[in-house]
């Protein structure tokens, strides 16, 4: 075994390590999440989820951002088998590992190696879309400066990622000019430019190129769980177990259904009462898997509070900021609880001024227009109105105009204040053929 | 066409019962279309088209009561679920299969939430009855009226995103001759009115617009002869917009069931 296949070997084992390690730590704030069921309608989902994720159709509502944006996922999911083989590669100490596929090869080759370039495009405009023409949504009070560094590091990276395939590539198809495995058309209009170096000049710039390229592939892996870009691997299942009703159905809390049961028919003494638990949701404990997975998938693009009318109108909401709050808040607690149980509080909650306020949760209009925006399936007003049930029901804190609604329509079976007695009285006068 | 001046009776669900009849569909009317000056017009204007088309229709007139949408959507789950009770125990003792409403809110309760407790009825909005009966013949606009008028459609959230219902309001009105001039968000990018989510029953938060200002601004800038839409919220909302504006004499807002309620001479 060379020294340089044993070098690599130890940089797989570690690099792998640590995304297991970060693996096996997010599952574990995962699981002091409540149950959903989003195992149904598989063929659905399936649909749903090659249309969204992997034909990015909700991207496309912004055409020239969702095309480019499709350029470097498509290009990422065929690049993607390339890395692997660069894997195989370095472990066994062979060279093109997959070549035996024959003509699927050189399409994978060939597309990667277009791809590359148009990754290198797409990312070169993104970068000056990031610097020089700002769009709106990219400015934001949630939006703190590490979150642009966080994009501009990444993109970088993908640039040098590309730049080194191309590099890669193109002393490959020199070295080996007349019988080389796959396809390289852009690779293949770079070599004159290699036209000069000697054959062991070009071993070692291929060499080089491959070592880049396959680091920052292992640090890409590894550094994606601690940014916003975990989406090129949450949003998948994310789509995946999206809610496949219409958006504006809100789930029946069945813990209140036997509550009001017990109400309306006292007699009716149940056996299988459920354990009482807190309405809503006011802490990470309360929320589903599903929306701790939201905050995991969110990308931080601002498409939704774009969109946001209480946003527009100059309110504090803004529905990106609660995902990104929820996951902080994720962030801060979820150590505390799985070191010393579910008893453990820092005194804060996700509900508070130090996360999502009051204020913002009363700010929404439950339109939807954020989660038809969404590019990745994230659905905002469960969770806003999940908040709110815990506000009125576990802290009564309703603003004042909701607090007079409800006892209308207690007393008055109306949220106006109008008589029972009154409501037909519409009926009262209609003349037909005459306005 | 002749004038009559027929007075009409409209038919409630414990008449009908007591006679031993059923309706073909049930007329739910909401809060808003119950109580509200404006919306009563609208309940009033489809009620008419419902007997000009010869619909066996029913109202639970006093025996009904809020959904609990606004409750739901402000986190009430406790008073949705007591209205919820209530109302499907009345509408399961009259054996209620089919339901119109002219309210989103009521229509996306009633279809989505009520399922879950017991209460299962096919439901339309009234947009979608308006439509069928277009379609089938039972009620005929002559164009005219209408022509060379400029309407705009606004898209209720709950009625467009919350439940994908685009096309129908659209289909009634271009059946009215005019000219349908689409805002720039619409349909599946409307712009909230400013009324759901129960904000309609509280002070907004501090901000520096009103919601429904800057949609009934996106909405002027068309320069529409009428502004349509399909929900008694919005219709409150657009209609404080306009006098904002002070646009009145101009632009009416009407709903899309008092526009075909109007080319019919009702
Ligand atoms: S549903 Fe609420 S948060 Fe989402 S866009 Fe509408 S107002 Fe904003
Ligand atoms: S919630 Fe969706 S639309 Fe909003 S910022 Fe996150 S990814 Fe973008």
């Amino acid at each position: 075994m060379s020294l340089q296949q044993s070098a690599f070997i130890i940089l797989t084992l570690i690099s792998f390590g640590f995304f297991g390690f970060t693996i096996f730590r997010l599952a574990k704030i995962f699981r002091l999440t409540k149950k959903e069921f989003r195992f149904d309608k598989i063929g659905e989902r399936t649909v749903t989820t090659l249309l969204v994720a992997f034909g990015q159709s909700k991207m496309m509502k912004r055409p020239l951002a969702g095309i480019l944006h499709a350029f470097v996922w498509w290009g990422f999911l065929v690049i993607t088998i390339g890395s692997v083989e660069m894997m195989m590669d370095g472990i066994t100490g062979n060279k093109k590992s997959l070549s035996f596929l024959g003509p699927f090869y050189s399409f994978v080759t060939a597309s990667s190696d277009i791809f590359a370039l148009l990754i290198i495009i797409s990312c070169i405009i993104f970068l000056c879309r990031r610097y020089f023409t700002k769009p709106k949504r990219f400015i934001a009070p949630e939006m703190k400066p590490s979150s642009r560094t966080d994009a501009t590091f990444i993109l970088s990276l993908i640039l040098i990622l590309m730049v080194t395939l191309i590099g890669m590539n193109t002393a490959y198809v020199t070295s080996d000019s007349n019988d080389y495995s796959g396809s390289f058309p852009v690779s293949f209009y770079f070599t004159p430019a290699l036209s000069s170096l000697g054959p062991e000049q070009i071993t070692t710039l291929e060499k080089t190129n491959w070592w880049i390229h396959i680091t920052i592939i292992y640090f890409f892996l590894n550094f994606l769980p601690y940014s916003k870009h975990f989406h090129v691997i949450a949003s998948v299942p994310n789509v995946f177990f999206t809610r496949l009703e219409p958006y504006a159905k809100l789930n029946t809390m069945e813990s209140v259904t036997h509550e009001v049961k017990l109400m309306l028919n006292p007699s009716e003494q149940s056996a299988d009462t459920p354990p009482p638990q807190r309405f809503g949701v006011k802490d990470i404990e309360d929320v589903t898997w599903k929306t701790m997975l939201d905050a995991y998938t969110c990308t931080e693009c601002g498409r939704c509070t774009a969109v946001c009318p209480a946003n527009i109108t100059g309110k504090l909401l803004s529905p990106r900021k609660l995902f990104i709050d929820l996951r902080r808040r994720a962030k801060d607690k979820a150590p505390g609880i799985i070191k010393s149980g579910s008893n453990f509080s820092d005194g804060k909650s996700l509900i508070g001024s130090d996360y999502i306020t009051e204020e913002e949760l009363w700010a929404c209009t439950t339109c939807m227009a954020c989660i038809e925006e969404c590019p990745v399936d994230i659905d905002h007003v469960p969770f806003i109105v999940d908040m709110r049930r815990n506000l009125v029901m576990e802290e009564s804190k309703v603003p004042s105009g909701l607090a007079v609604m409800f006892s209308n329509i207690e007393n008055n079976g109306a949220p106006w204040a109008f008589s029972r007695e009154d409501r037909f009285n519409w009926a009262s006068e209609i003349y037909y053929g005459n306005k | 066409m002749e004038i009559n001046r027929d007075k009409i009776t409209v038919p409630t669900m414990a008449e009908m019962a007591a006679k031993g009849e059923m309706p073909d569909i049930l007329f739910w009317v909401g809060c808003a279309g119950s109580f509200d000056e404006r919306a009563q017009k609208i309940t009033r204007a489809f009620v008419k088209i419902l007997y000009r088309a010869g619909i066996k229709y029913a109202v639970l007139g006093t025996e009904e009561s809020c959904t609990g949408d606004p409750a739901k959507r402000a986190g009430n789950e406790f008073l949705f679920q007591m209205q919820a009770f209530m109302n499907i125990q009345t509408l399961n003792n009259y054996g209620i299969k089919k339901i119109v409403t002219a309210c989103p809110h009521c229509f996306n309760t009633l279809k989505n939430e009520y399922p879950d407790l017991g209460g299962k009825y096919e439901v339309m909005h009234h947009t979608q009855l308006l439509q069928q009966l277009l379609d089938e013949g039972k009620i005929k606009v002559e164009g005219g009226k209408f022509s060379g008028k400029k309407i705009t459609f606004h898209d209720p959230c709950y009625l467009g995103r919350g439940n994908g219902v685009y096309e129908a309001p659209r289909s009634v009105i271009e059946k009215l001759d005019s000219e349908l001039s689409e805002m720039k968000r619409s349909r599946q990018r409307g712009f909230c009115c400013g009324a759901g989510g129960a904000q309609m029953f509280k002070d907004a938060e501090p901000g520096n617009k009103e919601v429904n200002v800057e949609r009934t601004e996106e909405a002027l800038a068309l320069k529409p002869d009428v502004i349509a839409t399909g929900c008694p919220f919005c219709m409150t909302m657009m209609t404080d917009g306009v006098k904002h504006f002070d646009k009145e004499a101009e632009v009416k807002v009407q709903d899309v069931a008092e526009l075909i309620a109007n080319a019919l001479d009702l």
